[in-house]
Formats: structure tokens, sequence, C-alpha cells
């Protein structure tokens, strides 16, 4: 089967400061990337980019074969959804209605949510543990919890590939362990895809098999995450020594202190 | 989500605007009965309490109906364009350029029939200045916009301010009455009708993406909706609808404000509900609030800015008070 989001020669830069330089890439059905790098090296950037909502890059960037410039915008969001870095409470709109919005390039203008929606929305709000929230208003919800209806609203959009900037920002162990398994079992399937930008490299062992990395001068690494675990990439690649410990459980990352 | 959950909303909207075009028809100096008021509006005898019906009042309430309901929507499009809920159709500086533009063709005498193109064109000229000066490359911000517009609009009241002081004296009451809004010359429902029932069709096709937009931008990006499409609709179309209603009635502030926070608050967060019961209920707050200034100290007429200010003011505070305390 053929790559769900192939990059050819890509290369972005911010402010004139390169972000990747001729970045290739393919991220086939079943495959789970992290995106790694240290602050700035423009991770973000790079994730909005592969999801369409950014121009002026070099190369091209296909989804499921077609190039994601060419496509228009409701039709791209159904094959790629993206979470983004930063959490928005809106006007404070309720749990319920925040994750249909999740359908809402799947319906027609003029539609209205179906039964259907209702049934897929409620579905990816039990899996984030958000039963009981469904009336609240988004205002009223802590951090990790709007965090964990961001997630719901993504899950519902359905998309082949799944794009997450640090999902895990303000989620406790539990429910990080939790939103990781729902993830994985949404959105890594026989034909789906995710990558997603993480700063903790024991979570993106674990939750990952492939490594794609920035080194904040333009050069990248990308392959099999036990191809790029190494004490020396990593170090160079955050510019600050890191430890591998191996263990029973597998490796343990640890910067130095 | 379906739309009937928001059936009794709209049915109390529909219901609020015709109790106040009814009662905008059955008040004033003259006491018509309210058993005869729907025989003039349907039938012609050429009496004078017909006359009064069908060429004063309800041409004047008509008006303000369509003035109060493009204020309110121009009001929801805002909140959603500056993704802020303190947005006002005012923002951007339309009634500044409006009003100068008024005040002007008035200091220099001009005849009355000018007033109205004046206006269009100030509002027009305003918008453009607002957007150009706001409007730097891909980058587009909110924020951007809301100061240029506040400062922008400061620069018109103060040139309204220097056309005030150097005007003749018998010129400013005219002159007031205007900036504060006033539907006495307003006989034309006409064009505000149109434009508010094109602008609503329209944009009740783009609701869905409203309610997207409110989640920011990048999100709605990020589900689909064009969202640089989006921006310029959303400017200009609340531009045109803030143009026609300060054309048709002077700048009336706070209805545009205030509605879509009351539509909120009773429920109606959905634009596919929000949007027609604002136009609904700030069409009848209009309505209610003109019928008074034709009544409350009659046969003197105060401009109707002055009583939407006087209810808007508590209204709004109000729900800042019980937002904040929520």
């Amino acid at each position: 089967m053929s790559s769900l989001l192939q990059v050819r020669q890509l290369s972005v830069a911010i402010g004139g400061h390169p972000v990747c330089e001729g970045l290739d890439l393919d991220i086939d059905p079943g495959q789970s990337w992290a995106l790694l790098g240290r602050n700035g090296a423009g991770k973000t950037t790079l994730i909005h980019h592969l999801a369409g909502l950014r121009s002026g890059h070099t190369g091209r960037i296909l989804l499921a074969g077609q190039d994601i410039a060419a496509l228009a915008p409701r039709a791209r969001a159904r094959q790629i959804g993206i979470l983004l870095q930063h959490s928005n409470a809106g006007f404070g709109a309720s749990v319920l209605d925040t994750v249909l919005s999740g359908r809402h390039p799947h319906l027609p203008a003029l539609a209205w949510e179906g039964a259907q929606d209702l049934a897929i929305a409620h579905s990816c709000m039990d899996a984030l543990g958000l039963r009981e929230f469904a009336e609240r208003s988004l205002e009223t919800l802590s951090g990790g919890e709007l965090r964990r209806v961001e997630i719901a609203r993504l899950l519902a959009q359905q998309t082949g590939v799944t794009l997450l900037d640090e999902p895990m920002n303000h989620l406790d162990l539990g429910h990080q362990a939790a939103a990781l398994r729902a993830l994985r079992e949404a959105c890594v399937t026989p034909d789906r895809c995710m990558l997603m930008v993480l700063h903790d490299l024991n979570l993106a062992y674990h939750a990952c098999d492939h490594w794609l990395i920035l080194n904040a001068d333009g050069s990248w690494q990308a392959g099999r995450r036990d191809d790029l675990a190494e004490q020396r990439i990593l170090g160079a690649a955050f510019g600050h020594p890191i430890q591998r410990i191996d263990g029973a459980a597998g490796p343990l990352f640890l910067a130095r202190l | 989500m379906s739309l009937r959950r928001h059936t009794p909303l709209l049915t109390l909207s529909l219901t609020l605007a015709i109790a106040s075009l009814a009662l905008a028809l059955r008040l004033g100096s003259t006491d018509i009965p309210s058993a005869e008021v729907w025989a003039h509006v349907i039938a012609d005898d050429g009496s004078i309490n017909d006359r009064i019906i069908d060429q004063l009042r309800l041409p004047r309430a008509l008006t303000a109906f369509a003035v109060g309901g493009l204020l309110a929507l121009a009001g929801a499009l805002i909140q959603v364009l500056l993704r802020n809920p303190l947005g006002d159709p005012y923002v951007l500086g339309v009634s500044g350029g409006a009003s100068t533009a008024v005040l002007s063709a008035m200091l220099l005498g001009a005849p009355v029939f000018w007033y109205a193109p004046a206006a269009g064109a100030g509002a027009l000229l305003s918008t453009l200045l607002v957007f150009g000066l706001a409007r730097s490359g891909e980058d587009w911000r909110s924020e951007r916009l809301l100061l240029t517009g506040i400062v922008v609009a400061a620069g018109w009241s103060a040139l309204i301010s220097f056309v005030l002081s150097i005007s003749p004296a018998a010129r400013l009451p005219g002159m007031l009455f205007w900036l504060m809004g006033d539907l006495a010359d307003a006989d034309r429902p006409g064009l505000p009708f149109i434009v508010l029932g094109a602008a609503l069709l329209y944009c009740l096709l783009r609701a869905r993406d409203l309610n997207i937009a409110t989640q920011g931008l990048l999100q709605a990006a990020a589900l689909g909706v064009n969202t640089g499409r989006l921006r310029l609709e959303l400017y200009f179309i609340s531009a045109v609808l803030t143009a026609v209603a300060v054309t048709a009635a002077g700048a009336v502030g706070f209805v545009g404000l205030v509605t879509p926070h009351l539509v909120r608050r009773a429920g109606g967060r959905d634009h596919r509900v929000l949007l027609p019961a604002s136009v609904l209920l700030g069409g009848s707050l209009l309505v209610f609030a003109d019928t008074l200034a034709r009544t409350l100290v009659s046969p003197m007429q105060l401009p109707v800015g002055v009583l939407t200010a006087l209810i808007g003011v508590p209204v709004f505070l109000f729900l800042l008070r019980r937002r904040s305390v929520a």
C-alpha cells in the first residue's frame, strides 16, 4: 500500500532561518511518528505546512498521492486533521458542540449534524473520559479537560492522517496514557497514520515506531526509532547531553543535569 | 444540534418582533383604536388615521426594524471576525466616517437628500481606510484590526467635534440628533430590508463556518474552512450592513453590541439560530425603543439612540456582571 503522507524535497524557513531543507518523508498506514527537536527548531511550523495550513515552502506535500496545495479546504480536512499546540476555549461553546464540530468537513453546507455524527461524537468523548462533560461550557474546563475535548474533536474528524502538536500538554500521567491509547486505537490502523510533536523522549520511544528529528539548522534525520534513539544523535539534536539507560522495560532517556 | 431544540428561542424572537411592530402601529400622539389599526394596514380608506398608519407609523416602524436587524447581524458577524465578544458594528470606524460626511454636508448647507449618499460614501471610505491600514501581507490579526478601527474612529470623532464647534448654532440640534441616531425621517424601509434579507440568507449558508470560526481561525482552517475568504466576507458584509443602517438612521448605538449577547445568553450559540434570532430581536429592540422615543415626552421626539443607550448600558453591564460571577 502506498504512503498516506509523502513529502518530497520540502524546504521550509521562518524569517530566513531554515526549519528543514530537502525533507523527504514517507508516512505509511499503520505507522506512528514522533517529531522531535529543541525549542524553536520549527516543529510547529513544519507540522502546519504538513497540514496544509501554511504556504510558502518549496517542494511537495502529497496526501494519498494528491498535492495538498491543490485540495479544496474541506476535502483536505476530510483526509488530514491537526491538533494545534495552543488550546482555545472559543466563545464558551459546549463540549458536545465542540466535539461535533469535528464532523464539519464531512457535512454539506446546509446540513445539520445527524444521529450518526452524534454517535461518533459521543464515542470520541467516551474514549477521552468526557461522558459527564457533554453540556459543560469550554470556559469552565481545566486546561487538561480542554485538551481532551480538542483531542476528541480531532478523533471525530476521522482522518487518514492525524497530526498532533504537543498533545500531552496539560494532561496528567493517567490521562496521558489514556489519551495515547485512544489515539493509537483510532489513528494507527491499517489505513491510518499519526505524527506527533513530543518533548518527552520516553513517551516518543514508547508511543511511536518512527522518529523525525529537526536539528534546528535545517538538517534533519528520519527513520526507524531504534536507528535514531542514540545518545550521540539526541545529544546533537538537543544541544545537551542525553543519557540512554537500557532496562528490562525498554530504554529510559534522561537529560544530564 | 437539531433545529427543534432551538424552536422556543426562534418562536420567542418572532413573537417579540410581531408584538413590537403592533405596538409601534398602535401608539402615537393620535389615538387609533387597535381594532382599526389592522384595517388601515391592509385597506386604504383615505382617512387621516389611514394616512397616519400607512405613511407615518408603518414605514417608520419597518425602517426601525430593518435597521435594528442590520445592526444586530453586523454585530454578530463582527464578534466572530474580531473573535471578541465585545465587538460592535462601529469598531471598524463606519459610523465615524458616515457621521463626519453627513455633518460636513449639513455644515455646507447641502440639501437633505444629499445626507444619505454622504453617509454611505463616508462609511465606505472609512471601511476601506481601516481595512487598508490593518492589513499587512498575510498577517491580518484581529487585535490589529481592532486597534486600527479604534484609532481611526478616534480620528473621526475629533473631526466631528471640529465640525460641531465651527457650525452655526441653528444647525446644531439637527446634527446632534443625527449623531445620536434618529428615525424621524426614516420612511424608506425598502433598501434596508433588501440588504438585510440578502445578507441574512447568505450568512445562513455560512453559519456552520461561523460556528467553527469562533474556535479560532487556524482551528477553523484545520477543519476545512476557507478562512481567508471568510474574513473578507465577514469584514465587507458587516461594513455594508452597518453603512446601510447608519445611512437610514444615523449612528444608533448598543443594538449591535447587546443583541447577539442576549441571544447567546438565551442558549443560541449556534449561528444557524443566533443570526436569525439576532435579526428578529435587534429589530424588535429598535422598534420598541423608537416607539418610546416617539411617545415618552410627546409631542416632542427623542433621538432613538438615546433610548437604545439608556436601555443598552444597564443591560450590558448586567450581562457582564453575570458573566464574571458565572
